[in-house]
């Protein structure tokens, strides 16, 4: 039963669990007008401690498609919880008023807090470096939809491994499912931490620094960018930020059923030339999204 | 000299690795205690060299997982009447609350009090710990 739970972060949904979502997402996808007032009377508080218009955006469509409605604000400086309410405080008063609740907040830990103390389905919108379990069933919905199922891909995942939150939790959600190969693509200082390593089955992975020679083998292509502030200079950024860039002489070596896919907002780690390849998802991954958090408000909320 | 050895009621913390016996005693409270508390330091012991000892003559159920996340090699005796009750080896406990802090500036429990921060233990070897909102790992 999902009814009622949170969302914190992306492994406390089992993978049955998981599948509820996705199937509800499949059903909606074939037909939204079926689903068009099923939150009718609900109301979503969105509180965005820091500014994510894609997030926020992504959740306000997701609710109104459903019939739903939305409360909160995006820049907590204009609103009364910056004068120092507890977010203890502000969660017990919201929870009051609506029936499920997404936040978005620069520290880390939290969604976990508030959720403590909610009367309602919290969802975690991000925090900070932490956890946005919404992004890692975006990417799940996305890889089920194209290659049909989430067992025995091979996947690849390139650019900056060590800091980036959103491949750590690709992988560890992935590695749950029967079969799944990662081939880690990454300069050396850059490469995936231990801890994510030690989760795996020494077998089921290994570690290179070409994308050249692990495109190949790619049944999924994950692209992420690499941010200029983990970085301790400028020349230190500037030497490994076009380490790896996805071109149109790359994809020449991919498999034909292949998907490429990124977080966005990408910066220049694949060439534009790129995004006319049928291969390239990562436009779509968006639209899963809304599909995805859709589902998950519904079930959530209890409504099927 | 004071004359420790005849307890009446109360416990014996002994093994206590020598230099942890102050720590301990201000962990659990010791100077605030109305009771008769006795800190030996550096007492010769055969099978450590040195070793520290706490004496408490008290009726006071004392909280002690601290003990085991400090020093989980130190043995706990319960007297009464000067006979030897029970005695207790530790173990690091599985979770621990109020006691450990994150050590991870960007965690909420930096900027938010909270006061029953819970961490779980992950690695009885290097007695690491958890954060229960950042996952961040720490150790006392
Ligand atoms: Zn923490």
């Amino acid at each position: 039963m999902l009814k009622g739970r949170h969302l914190i972060e992306p492994s406390e949904f089992r993978i049955d669990e998981l599948e509820e979502i996705f199937g509800l997402a499949d059903s909606i996808i074939q037909k939204p007008e079926n689903y068009s007032e099923i939150c009718k009377n609900k109301l979503l508080a969105s509180l965005f401690y820091e500014p994510s218009t894609r997030t926020k955006f992504s959740f306000d469509a997701a609710m109104l498609r459903l019939g739903g409605q939305v409360i909160g604000f995006s820049d907590p400086n204009t609103s009364s919880v910056a004068k120092g309410e507890t977010l203890k405080d502000t969660i017990i008063t919201i929870s009051n008023y609506v029936d499920i609740v997404v936040v978005r907040h620069p520290q880390e830990g939290t969604a976990k807090l508030m959720s403590k103390y909610a009367l309602v389905p919290v969802i975690n919108a991000g925090d900070g470096g932490h956890q946005h379990p919404t992004q890692t069933l975006t990417d799940l919905l996305t890889i089920r939809h194209y290659k049909k199922s989430l067992k025995n891909h091979c996947i690849a995942v390139c650019g900056d491994l060590k800091f980036g939150r959103t491949i750590h939790s690709l992988v560890k959600a992935m590695h749950r499912y029967e079969g799944t190969k990662f081939i880690f693509i990454s300069p050396e200082e850059l490469r995936i931490p231990r801890y994510i390593k030690d989760l795996l089955d020494p077998d089921s992975y290994r570690e290179t620094t070409s994308l050249d020679e692990a495109i190949g083998e790619a049944d999924i292509l994950y692209m992420s960018r690499v941010q200029r502030e983990r970085f301790v200079s400028e020349y230190e950024y500037l030497r490994l930020k076009d380490y790896f860039i996805l071109t149109p002489e790359k994809m020449l070596m991919a498999k034909e059923d292949m998907i490429v896919m990124h977080p966005l907002p990408r910066v220049n780690e694949i060439a534009e030339e790129v995004d006319d390849d049928k291969r390239a998802v990562y436009f779509h991954q968006a639209k899963f999204g809304m599909y995805v958090r859709m589902a998950l408000i519904i079930k959530l909320l209890g409504l099927e | 000299m004071i004359n420790v050895s005849r307890l009446k009621k109360g416990i014996v913390i002994d093994h206590i690795e020598a230099g942890h016996g102050y720590k301990i005693f201000s962990q659990l409270g010791l100077d605030e205690l109305e009771d008769v508390v006795v800190l030996m330091r550096n007492v010769p012991s055969r099978k450590m060299g040195k070793k520290d000892l706490i004496k408490i003559e008290t009726d006071i159920n004392l909280d002690l997982t601290v003990l085991g996340l400090i020093d989980p090699n130190v043995t706990v005796n319960f007297v009464e009447d000067g006979v030897l009750l029970r005695k207790e080896k530790l173990q690091l406990p599985e979770v621990v609350e109020g006691i450990l802090e994150c050590k991870n500036p960007r965690c909420i429990s930096k900027y938010q009090k909270i006061d029953d921060i819970k961490f779980y233990l992950i690695d009885r070897k290097t007695k690491e710990y958890r954060c229960e909102y950042c996952d961040t790992t720490t150790s006392f």
